[in-house]
């Protein structure tokens, strides 16, 4: 069977699925549409949270920026995974004794103070909105290469997928969708990686193999780097980034995961503080499958790439070069004119994505309006394929590369959902129940979640069809502010007694001012002097939500000593979520 | 001092070593010191970079597994586990 065949059947069998658990699971109850009832099994949970988690930027990117960046991408892997020991060990066991719905639940209840709970519903509005205009680009750009359908199109039956297992279901019917994506996308990423681990070295555990020997008996890792520095790249297994911005972007990965309000969400969901404890353990290794394996993955592609690419004349192009070109993700400029792909360190183009000149003209490659740079590099590859492209490129059977699609589509839809969902809570259940309309039934709070989590799932699906041109810009919002908001505010919430609702609000104002201010004016109001020679102590934007958290933290620590205990009961809440019983 | 404050310092105790090493492994040996630990190899890998992108990984799951087992302990030793 064909490739595009085959797609079509995996990804209708996959859909399939999670609309058929969506109907078995329907949710009568805002507890059932909030929180599963809060009888979800930790194991279950654990994969849920898990796909929840890893998004199209785990599953279809972040193998890519690892095979061109090298060890800079060491900062993904241990932000993201990091971030659950700190929400392990520091939050969730206590969020989950908390028992109540939402992350603004508890900053509104923790620091008795409605104004919280509004900048905290803002916050996870922002955050969630952000992340999944990410998510429908890649769904769109599954859709538009392996069944070449309009992106558009691909964005809407994305949508409607999520529509009827997000309204339908709530947080019941997605847990459950969840675990079956799981199941999927991690398949989906093991198998090719396995598959190309055993052609290159013979070893079956990638993250083995790329630490274990080619046929020609020398490390992979070390034929890389010097096949690296022959074509003038940086060695895979060295970095272009300061200590400082590699501290300071690491810690603000950690910190953000800890505090993003769909990750926290999930641990509401289990009976009993013990069992959010060991789920908590479940996720992370859950996680740990796909991030071990993803840097294996990167330097599998970039040896890969650089074998089968560099010095191929472009008359005999293999099929998936000819077609990520047509999609617009790969771009090649025959600087020398000898009809051969010289693939070099540095960026071929100027400016560096490129503008393609109309359609293809006969068997040439397709005419760019872009300069030629100044160096020897003649190709242009668009990080987000590789995962994708790879198993092609490693000419793996056609099931193999049907298969990668099913599970970069389960990655995008399962955290689209869960985003969903916390945006919708917030809506129905902060804003309406808590603050606007106190007196509504649950009948009409859980008609308002389900009204708000359609209108989420339209202006989602919109930000798809219609990507702003910044969504990649914005993305080191989501992380650097819920560093710079949440964390240190239910860390503190939980860890000191004294901490009060003066505080709280001080520091979330501060460390929010401070990251959002950073980040827009340098991606957007001087973006020419966004280089280490401008920015503050050598920190990047992408890392500055640390630093608006040490802020965060000292601002608080600070107002708290000089105004007014929290009230009595508060203080003996903070006890009572302390101890499990 | 009473139960639950013995039990809460107990806690503050486990987490304040696990995170020492959690910082230590992932900010030290895969960051700070990522340079010098690169002198060294473990088969194909220098280990500095074996660190960042493997080794700090496993760690992270272990530390979840010793809490989680240490803190069913400490339930149980202070009397405010769940099981009734």
């Amino acid at each position: 069977m064909s490739a595009q065949l085959l797609t079509y059947l995996f990804i209708g069998l996959s859909f399939a699925l999670y609309i058929g658990i969506a109907i078995w699971s329907r949710s009568a109850t805002t507890n059932d549409f909030y929180v599963a009832g809060g009888h979800v099994h930790p194991l279950a949970n654990g994969a849920a949270t898990a796909a929840d988690w890893m998004s199209a930027a785990s599953f279809l990117s972040m193998a890519g920026l690892i095979a061109f960046e090298g060890a800079d991408g060491a900062r993904y892997l241990m932000g993201w995974t990091g971030g659950y020991v700190l929400l392990a060990l520091l939050l969730a066991p206590y969020l989950r004794k908390f028992a109540k719905f939402t992350v603004p639940d508890f900053v509104g209840d923790r620091y008795y103070s409605q104004a919280a709970r509004l900048v905290a519903v803002v916050c996870v509005i922002f955050i969630s909105f952000t992340y999944v205009a990410g998510q429908m680009r890649g769904v769109g750009i599954v859709f538009s290469r392996f069944l070449e359908v309009d992106i558009n199109t691909g964005v809407v039956i994305g949508m409607a997928i999520v529509f009827i297992y997000a309204v339908l279901g709530g947080m019941k019917g997605i847990t459950y969708t969840q675990v079956a994506q799981y199941c999927v996308l991690i398949f989906a990423y093991l198998v090719p990686a396995i598959f190309i681990s055993l052609q290159l070295t013979g070893n079956p555990l990638p993250m083995l193999g790329f630490g274990s020997t080619l046929s020609d008996g020398v490390y992979l890792l070390d034929k890389l780097d010097g096949l690296s520095d022959e074509l003038g790249m940086t060695a895979f297994t060295s970095g272009n980034k300061s200590t400082v911005d590699m501290f300071f972007i690491t810690a603000a990965l950690m910190a953000g995961t800890a505090g993003l309000p769909h990750v926290i969400v999930r641990f509401f969901t289990v009976p009993k503080v013990r069992d959010a404890r060991i789920s908590a353990g479940y996720a992370l290794i859950f996680i740990a499958l796909l991030y071990t394996t993803a840097p294996a993955v990167a330097a599998f592609a970039r040896i890969n790439i650089i074998n089968n690419v560099d010095g191929m004349v472009y008359a005999d192009a293999p099929e998936w070069f000819t077609k990520w070109e047509n999609s617009g993700l790969i771009a090649w400029l025959d600087k020398n004119d000898d009809g051969k792909v010289q693939y070099r360190g540095g960026d071929a183009l100027v400016p560096v994505k490129p503008a393609f000149d109309g359609a293809r003209q006969g068997a040439g490659p397709r005419a760019l309006d872009n300069m030629a740079s100044a160096n020897d590099n003649e190709l242009y590859i668009d990080r987000d394929i590789i995962v994708l492209a790879h198993p092609e490129i490693a000419n793996l059977p056609n099931w193999v590369i049907a298969l990668v699609a099913a599970g970069g589509l389960a990655a995008a839809l399962s955290t689209a959902a869960g985003l969903l969902l916390v945006m919708s809570t917030s809506i129905s259940h902060d804003l309406m129940k808590k603050c606007l309309m106190p007196s509504i039934t649950e009948r009409q709070e859980l008609m308002f979640a389900r009204i708000a989590a359609a209108l989420a799932i339209s202006v989602a699906g919109l930000l798809g069809i219609y990507p702003p041109g910044f969504v990649a810009q914005v993305v080191a919002f989501a992380f650097g502010l819920a560093a710079a908001s949440f964390f240190p505010v239910l860390l503190l919430g939980i860890f000191s007694k004294r901490m009060n609702k003066e505080a709280a609000i001080a520091g979330m104002v501060t460390g929010l001012t401070f990251t959002f201010s950073y980040i827009v004016y340098f991606k957007f109001v001087s973006p020419e002097t966004n280089n280490a020679a401008h920015w503050l102590f050598g920190i990047s934007p992408e890392g500055i939500g640390t630093l608006g958290m040490l802020l965060n933290f000292a601002v608080s620590l600070i107002i708290m000593r000089i105004t007014p205990p929290p009230p009595e009961e508060i203080q003996q809440m903070v006890e009572g979520i302390r101890i499990p019983r | 001092m009473n139960n639950n404050e013995a039990y809460w310092k107990a806690n503050l105790t486990l987490v304040a070593s696990l995170l020492a090493i959690w910082f230590l492994v992932s900010f030290g040996c895969g960051i700070l010191f990522v340079e010098y630990l690169n002198q060294f190899r473990l088969f194909g890998f220098k280990l500095g970079f074996w660190f960042s992108q493997q080794g700090s990984i496993y760690v992270f799951v272990i530390l979840i597994f010793v809490y989680v087992w240490q803190m069913n302990k400490l339930d149980k030793r202070y009397g405010v586990d769940e099981d009734e």
